[in-house]
């Protein structure tokens, strides 16, 4: 199964790095939250998976997973979630007051 | 803290109070305050004459960076106070000088004297200090006044060139000196000059050893103007003349032999010390000299002149150096008498160069300009002006009965005397140190008449000059009448200088040379008798009188044969090739677009990572122990890469975003197989939100052009892309492959319900655990929920296409 994730997690990357590597602004958000994604898998995924129960207490098993990085998952999804809004705002002012979503077209000058 | 800590730290007091002193002062020259500074510090000095005289250095030391071995040690031997004499009474003349040179009334004289002031104080640094950090502090700060004062007049572009060209050759020489000084702590452990000295033999045979003494000499060359550093001293020539003659002769291009004679001791054992400074000093010496002729601006010629004397009192301590090769036997004092020749001359060039630099000052100031083109016949109006000008010239050149003379004879000895010895390969070459002396000495006699002759001889062209010529007043002769007088004096009585200042001088440089019991015998005597050395300098006469005559009909030393070769046009070149250099550099990769900014840190990412997982043998992949998939597992990870893989594919931004919220969705998916509960619930919200929220923002966004919606294809993309994604798999691989140790997770499962008393494990982290983490992650979202709002109402430039503006 973790052969399988890491393929899946490579995927992720690869597209993830290529709409960043876009020109529109906003297939570059879309390429990060692709990036997170394959983030969170990965933490879960070096975690080793399926060795037992949810991290609840109340279910008496003989083993659980791994907590922790579920709640580092979970912190990181709150935060990535805030930043990934926060640019959606940002790229939409910038469309009201530019006019375009090209960033080759959002250079700076060259005397700066 | 002693009085001589008081010597350094007096003048740059002074500097600190002369721009009140103008403006509180209505009609006193500021000047006249600071008169009495140089004044006390030679009169101190030369109270210790005796003491020093006896072989009982002074030393006294203040605490600085005491963890680092860095005190300010002040140290005063025959040396420094040769030096500090120099400076102390060359800068009380320049003082006077600069009084009734400088107009308070229109030039900042105020700004003047704190310059020169902080010049003094860190030239007496320079040669008083015996810990090296403390020097090479002192070092630069030279190179700085020296910098403000060459820029005095800031609004001549010269001025500012000059100043700027000084300032980059001498604090590169300044810092390469540091690193020598470094490499010597390295090999001594001790910054103290005084203890290296002291421990020479266990530094000689060290590998660091040549490194350090090319540092240091790079700083010595470039500080004393030597070939082919020199480029900056007439540049240095915008100054005003009390500047030129205070700094640009008699002192601060002398600090670079200070450092040379200082540290002799150090490094002349070795045979590529003698070799260095012998060579540079004859090569600066022969190129200045013949420069020197060229020249039509009297400064321009004197700074030649300048050059070429510095590089002749260079050649002197190379020579000189060869008696540490004998150290310890009678032979050696047979070479001390290269160095007694070389700091006899440095006085005496101090005084006449002093002498001519005030005068051509005067004669400046008096007709409006320094072209001998224009000047002549000045003779017999300015007739004090001319007889210091023609003592300063003649003593210059070398002739009886004026100092110069004696340290020419005693340059020709040493020159002569090295043919002689049989160490060092100067079987060899030998013979070229008295030829290029003697070709030298012509080139110093022409340009030395030529300075004197055209200047004040021949026909009166008054009509062409922009003042009415006539006599300087009485304030500003008398410097120049002084160290006139002084280069009289020490012509027909070098002993005066012999016993007290030259011999201890040389009990500084050359500590190791004599044997217990024996002195040195600095006597200088005015005859020899019929030696070579007389011939020789009969010779530079005859064969200067005839070039010289010829020189002023037929040009004949003026053949354009260095033209072609300019080391200034290397110089500027230089510069503007590293200006224009950089700025393509950086315009190379600066581009501005920030795909290729990603493209960067994404190929140094791949690489990076690859090659560390190439090297380092602990990673291993063992796919043993890994978890079977079962049919469910298998759907959602290919419902999972399909619909990545289709984001780029999506025609319209509508269907990329909801591609993008089925890869979320999918994740929220694995978060359910794989038992974690509380991140599907997380997952699933977030998705949600995020989805609405890119719908909200780009699908009702007005007049939101209609552009084409796919992607382009990019090779280079594509191929960064792969490499990051089969990076990470790798990463993913590796870490799954190998634990080191384990998991701290069984704590919190064993003791999350006795110690916090939860059940859900993840919540026990996150509120009890790491709470920690959890608030801070609170002020995120709150900043982020801040930052939107003030994205969203303010608008500062009051743009009217804002749609959201209330």
């Amino acid at each position: 199964m973790e052969l399988y994730m890491s393929l899946a997690i490579g995927v992720l990357f690869t597209v993830g790095v290529y709409l960043v590597l876009s020109k529109s602004l906003l297939r570059i958000i879309l390429g990060t939250s692709l990036l997170t994604h394959g983030v969170h898998l990965l933490l879960l995924t070096m975690s080793r998976l399926k060795t037992g129960a949810a991290p609840l207490l109340g279910q008496k098993a003989d083993a659980y997973v791994d907590p922790l990085p579920q709640a580092l998952i979970l912190t990181s999804i709150v935060i990535s979630f805030g930043v990934t809004s926060f640019f959606f705002v940002l790229a939409y002012k910038a469309y009201q007051n530019l006019g375009t979503d090209n960033m080759e077209q959002l250079k700076g000058d060259d005397d700066e | 803290m002693s009085l001589l800590h008081a010597v350094i730290i007096f003048p740059l007091l002074s500097a600190l109070c002369s721009p009140y002193l103008q403006r509180m002062t209505i009609r006193i020259h500021t000047g006249w305050f600071m008169l009495p500074v140089p004044m006390l510090i030679f009169a101190y000095v030369m109270g210790k004459l005796q003491l020093v005289q006896e072989g009982d250095p002074i030393q006294a030391s203040i605490p600085w960076i005491a963890s680092l071995g860095i005190s300010f040690t002040v140290y005063l031997d025959g040396l420094s106070m040769l030096f500090a004499l120099l400076i102390s009474g060359i800068g009380f003349l320049v003082v006077l000088y600069s009084i009734y040179y400088l107009d308070r009334n229109k030039e900042a004289v105020g700004t003047f004297y704190a310059y020169l002031m902080l010049f003094m104080g860190a030239m007496l640094g320079v040669v008083l200090s015996d810990n090296m950090i403390v020097l090479y502090g002192f070092w630069e700060l030279t190179s700085i006044s020296s910098f403000l004062l060459i820029a005095f007049w800031f609004k001549r572009e010269k001025s500012k060139y000059g100043a700027l060209k000084s300032m980059l050759i001498t604090v590169f020489g300044g810092l390469a000196m540091l690193g020598g000084f470094v490499l010597l702590y390295v090999m001594t452990g001790t910054f103290s000059i005084r203890e290296i000295i002291g421990n020479v033999s266990a530094i000689t045979e060290h590998a660091l050893f040549v490194p350090a003494m090319l540092l240091v000499l790079l700083g010595a060359f470039t500080k004393s103007a030597q070939f082919p550093f020199h480029i900056w001293l007439p540049d240095a020539m915008e100054a005003p003349t009390p500047v030129s003659a205070y700094l640009h002769s008699a002192t601060m291009v002398k600090a670079g032999l200070y450092l040379v004679a200082r540290l002799s001791p150090v490094f002349a054992g070795a045979a590529g010390w003698f070799w260095l400074v012998s060579a540079v000093g004859i090569l600066t010496l022969i190129y200045g000299s013949y420069r020197a002729m060229k020249q039509t601006d009297l400064k321009a010629m004197l700074a030649f002149s300048t050059i070429s004397q510095l590089g002749l009192i260079m050649s002197l301590f190379g020579l000189g150096s060869a008696a540490s090769v004998y150290a310890g036997s009678t032979e050696s004092l047979f070479y001390v008498k290269a160095t007694m020749a070389g700091i006899f001359h440095m006085i005496n060039h101090a005084v006449f160069k002093g002498a001519l630099f005030m005068v051509v000052g005067i004669v400046d100031h008096e007709t409006g300009t320094r072209d001998i083109r224009r000047l002549g016949g000045l003779m017999s109006v300015m007739p004090v002006t001319f007889s210091i000008a023609l003592v300063g010239a003649f003593s210059m050149a070398g002739l009886p009965p004026f100092n110069g003379f004696l340290s020419k004879e005693m340059f020709f000895t040493a020159a002569l005397n090295i043919m002689e010895m049989d160490v060092l390969r100067m079987d060899v070459f030998g013979i070229l140190f008295p030829v290029i002396a003697w070709v030298a000495s012509i080139f110093t006699f022409i340009y030395s008449m030529v300075l004197v002759f055209r200047t004040f001889t021949g026909p009166k062209t008054f009509d062409k000059l922009e003042k009415k010529p006539h006599e300087a007043p009485i304030g500003m002769l008398l410097p120049p009448l002084v160290l006139g007088s002084l280069a009289v004096v020490f012509g027909l009585f070098p002993n005066l200088v012999a016993y007290t200042l030259i011999e201890p001088a040389l009990a500084a440089i050359h500590p190791s040379v004599l044997l217990p019991g024996q002195q040195f015998d600095a006597s200088i005597h005015f005859w020899h008798g019929w030696t070579t050395e007389i011939f020789m300098t009969i010779g530079v006469i005859c064969a200067g009188t005839v070039l010289y005559r010829l020189h002023r009909r037929v040009k004949l030393l003026h053949q354009p044969l260095f033209s072609a070769v300019s080391l200034n046009r290397t110089y500027d070149g230089g510069i503007s090739f590293l200006n224009l250099g950089s700025k393509r550099i950086t315009d190379c990769y600066m581009t501005g677009s920030i795909r290729h900014y990603l493209i960067y840190i994404f190929m140094f990412l791949i690489i990076s990572v690859a090659v560390t997982m190439g090297r380092v043998s602990g990673i291993r992949f063992d796919f043993a122990g890994f978890a079977p998939m079962s049919l469910y597992e298998a759907v959602v990870i290919f419902a999972l890469t399909v619909s990545v893989i289709a984001v780029p594919f999506a025609r319209t931004r509508m269907m990329a975003v909801i591609l993008t919220g089925t890869a979320g969705y999918m994740v929220t998916l694995f978060f359910v197989i794989f038992r974690a509960p509380d991140l599907a619930l997380t997952q699933m919200i977030v998705e949600t939100v995020s989805v609405t929220l890119f719908l909200l923002c780009f699908y009702h966004l007005p007049k939101l052009k209609k552009e084409a919606e796919t992607l382009r294809f990019r090779l280079p993309n594509l191929i960064i892309a792969l490499g990051v994604g089969m990076i990470m798999t790798l990463v993913a691989l590796a870490a799954n492959s190998s634990r080191s140790f384990e998991s701290i997770s069984d704590f919190f499962v064993k003791e999350s319900y006795n110690l916090a008393g939860g059940k859900n494990i993840v919540n026990v982290i996150l509120v009890d655990f790491r709470g920690f983490d959890t608030m801070l992650e609170i002020v995120v979202l709150g900043i982020a929920s801040y930052g939107i709002y003030a994205l969203i109402r303010l608008n500062l430039d009051g743009d009217e296409k804002s749609a959201t503006a209330p």
